[in-house]
């Protein structure tokens, strides 16, 4: 039997998991990353990851993990993988632990979970507030060990440009690009895996790593592969505004016992700490008495614009509330929260276990993403796979806090054995494509290189990039109205159009940034377009998708996947069933009493 | 928390800022100067993004954008090290403010430069795997949970795990030269993270071995630079000095324990 040949795309939670199963099988694996693996930007991710462990007596099963999961996704992720990746979730926990990861222990030694938002159960392990670090050094670890073994071998410093398709339309392997010498080379696979995670730049400011563009999600789509619930985007209700990032302060300051608020008085502009506790305003333990400030993030964040833009209470005026630790003994926020409080330390200059943060909501998360199937975390398109942040299987319509480290690990450990089963089952390989496939490939790709390099226009890529993130902020987050929608396709449309009046600025063919980042911006331009239509065809309110002329979720009509196709430069939407088999859809009302 | 674009500033006061440049290997570096608009919380990253937006020197040359690393912008990816009027630090957490102007940004010195600010730091990568930097595990399916560990011990280790192998430790160190190849305190204290760890501590010999070899501890030469610079406050000598005890009981008992 032929040996299968498998790509994984991408070096964050998801692909690591992926190429660490298809090397326990004994399958060689090429991985391809922008950044040293261990750059990605599940670095970046905070508070923990949640398992039904049920190790502080308050009876909580995988079954509950489960409904809080659904239930907080509104009900439009599909049950099945959902039910899974939450069985799943204990054994998850305890392959990290014998990794190695550095999870916080009870004095008994085991390990101790926190409460997050969406639950009220102890369900999140944490190692202090880096645990995404924590997990992706853990598996990049084990990746090196691989490596060291020759089962794994590494391209990082690659960007992914494009598929490599056959007539047939099934992937045969990739075509990428080496950042020092810009070389475009194709790469035979029989699978490929994308991990390629989130899209913040899209927004131009998010909570999101630079690299988190969206362009290989983006580039696959318009090679025919779907993507899904585009429209669904994460908005974090706690990030310290900024002008290079939105910097996140984690959800577990609050599942710490961090207390959201404004002065009672608009205005008001005493110093924090003066103002006494009867003229503080903890807003979302008044609205919410039985999940407190641990409402899901679409909750907390509305909340947090209603007091700002409609009763104007924010701090002295300005768009900002309190995140507030200061009441929480110095000891326990140096154990469990150093790693955000030294964050908010270093960027602003004020020590918040003594003063409360000044915080507002930033784009955080993509929902949606390509699209793939219930079982194998297969795309459309024969060949290509996906798990993480950039497919759209298990948050619904909003995502859980510390649900996105077990999706990407769940979805990486899904997804390996799938392509490769896949990969075993052609009649023939990768070895057996005419080599003008792959040198066709290249060449589209050079080309388009060429374009941009010899472009003699006066556009800024910095200035487009900017000026689309601004609009995707203003018009297509927290708050969405068709008119504005409409106004901001329109918009990306004028961005493309300029797009192509684009200079450069830098023509040379050594570690050329900016042609890159120009390869990026293209893609993604089409992507704010999948997301701006996508918000635009549905009018209902459905978790963190909010619209004040549809405020309410329409199960009738909209209890449905979006499925966008892409077809010469037209995006086209299609609907289709949400597996609810298991959990049959109910009011979502956290403002309920305790 | 002002977010104003870049031409946007009212004040009119400037951040000057001189850059090294190096097109590439072959070519040698020159100085270029920029003057910047200047905004509340300016760091270095938003200073070179303003150069891609408008890469025109001070003096009206019209230039390229200055080619960097940088991703999380947080402080936890480690991407960005650079030398900032002289220290090796990160960018994304080097605030404008707190630097005397003109503001002088070179590349590292001890790693080879590849153009501009980026450099190339995979013999830091390299010389984990070389360690064995890693728990040895049996596989991924479901084998229970690992050891118990006491909050003691996971207070103690937790901060070295903590390292985000940005490379300033081994850009201060005197013992990172051309003429050696001592791995640098970053590598050594993952030796020491490992070792310490109930499961790791299985490979602790091969991990000795390695560390008594060439560029190992021996090579230390106790300057104590790498714990001034760490950005993440890892007690970098206390590493050096426990894999040093560690190295010495190996040497000395070794041939005894098997």
């Amino acid at each position: 039997m032929r040996e299968p040949k498998i790509i994984v795309v991408g070096g964050g939670l998801a692909g690591l998991m992926a190429v660490i199963r298809a090397a326990e099988a004994g399958v060689p694996v090429d991985l391809f990353s922008i950044v040293p693996v261990k750059r990605s930007h599940s670095v970046c991710a905070q508070g923990g990851i949640n398992a039904a462990k049920n190790l502080k007596g308050e009876g909580d099963s995988t079954d509950r993990h489960f409904d809080d999961t659904v239930y907080g996704g509104d009900f439009l992720a599909n049950q099945g993988p959902v039910k899974r990746m939450c069985e799943a979730a204990p054994g998850i926990i305890d392959m990290l632990d014998r990794m190695g990861v550095m999870f916080n222990r009870t004095a008994e030694g085991l390990l101790d979970f926190r409460r997050f938002g969406g639950t009220l159960f102890h369900r999140t392990a944490f190692a202090g507030a880096t645990t995404g670090q924590q997990m992706l050094y853990a598996l990049d670890e084990q990746v090196r060990r691989f490596e060291s073994e020759r089962k794994v071998k590494k391209y990082e410093g690659w960007t992914f440009l494009s598929a490599v398709l056959d007539d047939h339309r099934v992937c045969r392997g990739i075509c990428a690009m080496d950042l020092k010498t810009m070389e475009v080379r194709t790469f035979p696979a029989d699978a490929a895996i994308f991990c390629t995670g989130g899209i913040g730049a899209v927004f131009g400011r998010s909570t999101n790593s630079v690299v988190c563009t969206g362009s290989a999600q983006s580039a696959l789509f318009q090679q025919g592969a779907n993507y899904a619930n585009a429209e669904f985007i994460q908005v974090h209700p706690t990030a310290i505004p900024g002008e290079d990032k939105c910097r996140l302060m984690s959800e577990s300051a609050r599942g710490e016992g961090g207390r959201v608020w404004v002065p009672r008085k608009p205005g008001d502009k005493r110093p924090a700490k003066q103002i006494p506790e009867a003229e503080r305003f903890y807003f979302l333990e008044e609205w919410y008495p039985k999940y407190g400030n641990l409402v899901p993030r679409d909750i907390a964040t509305r909340a947090i614009h209603k007091v700002v833009y409609t009763q104007k209470m924010g701090l002295e005026g300005a768009p900002a509330v309190y995140l507030d630790v200061s009441h929480i003994p110095r000891e326990t926020l140096d154990r469990k929260l150093e790693g955000i409080l030294e964050i908010y330390e270093k960027f602003l200059g004020v020590d918040p276990r003594e003063h409360p943060m000044r915080v507002f909501p930033a784009m955080h998360y993509t929902m949606g993403g390509l699209w793939i199937d219930n079982t194998n975390q297969a795309t459309n398109v024969s060949g290509i796979y996906a798990a993480g942040e950039c497919e759209y299987q298990y948050h619904g319509a909003n995502r859980l806090g510390a649900n996105s480290l077990v999706s990407c690990i769940y979805g990486g450990m899904v997804a390996a054995p799938a392509a490769i089963r896949y990969a075993g089952g052609l009649d023939k390989g990768c070895e057996s494509v005419p080599t003008i496939v792959y040198e066709n490939e290249r060449r589209r790709q050079e080309q388009i290189n060429d374009t941009m390099l010899h472009a003699e226009g006066t556009e800024n890529p910095v200035t487009i990039w900017k000026e689309m993130g601004d609009w995707m902020t203003e018009h297509v987050t927290v708050v969405r109205n068709n008119p504005d929608l409409e106004r901001t396709d329109a918009k990306l449309q004028e961005l493309a159009d300029r797009f192509k009046k684009i200079n450069l600025s830098d023509r040379t063919s050594w570690a050329n940034q900016t042609l890159s980042f120009c390869r990026e911006l293209q893609n993604m331009l089409v992507l704010a377009r999948c997301i701006t239509r996508g918000a635009l065809a549905r009018n209902e309110s459905r978790g963190a998708h909010y619209k004040p002329d549809f405020p309410d979720r329409n199960d009738a009509e909209w209890l449905k996947t979006t499925r966008a196709h892409y077809d010469c430069g037209t995006i086209k939407f299609t609907y289709e069933p949400v597996d609810t088999s298991t959990i049959p859809p109910r009011a979502r009302r956290y403002d309920a009493k305790a | 928390m002002d977010t104003a674009a870049p031409g946007g500033g009212n004040s009119g006061r400037k951040v000057v800022v001189r850059v090294k440049r190096r097109p590439d290997t072959r070519e040698e570096p020159r100085w270029e100067e920029f003057a910047l608009d200047w905004r509340p919380h300016m760091n270095i990253i938003i200073c070179l993004r303003d150069i891609a937006e408008r890469p025109v020197t001070r003096d009206g040359h019209a230039t390229t954008p200055v080619s960097y690393e940088a991703s999380c912008l947080e402080e936890v990816c480690g991407a960005c090290a650079m030398l900032i009027n002289g220290v090796s630090r990160q960018a994304c957490s080097t605030l404008v403010d707190s630097l005397e102007q003109p503001i002088r940004i070179e590349p590292l010195t001890k790693f080879p430069v590849v153009r501009d600010l980026v450099v190339d730091r995979s013999i830091m990568f390299e010389n984990l795997k070389r360690m064995k930097c890693w728990v040895p595990l049996d596989g991924t399916y479901d084998l229970g949970p690992g050891p118990r560990i006491s909050p003691e011990v996971q207070e103690k280790y937790y901060p070295l795990a903590r390292c985000i192998t940005c490379g300033n430790c081994l850009e201060v160190c005197p013992q990172v030269n051309e003429n050696s190849d001592f791995v640098g305190a970053a590598i050594l204290s993952q030796v020491r993270l490992f070792n310490a760890h109930p499961t790791g501590a299985m490979h602790m010999k091969e991990r000795l071995a390695a560390v008594m070899g060439p560029g190992g501890v021996a090579d230390c030469a106790n300057a104590q630079n790498c714990v001034e610079v760490c950005p993440k406050q890892i007690p970098l000598t206390e590493s050096i000095a426990e894999v040093n005890r560690q190295a010495i009981r190996e040497a000395v008992f070794g041939w005894l324990l098997g």
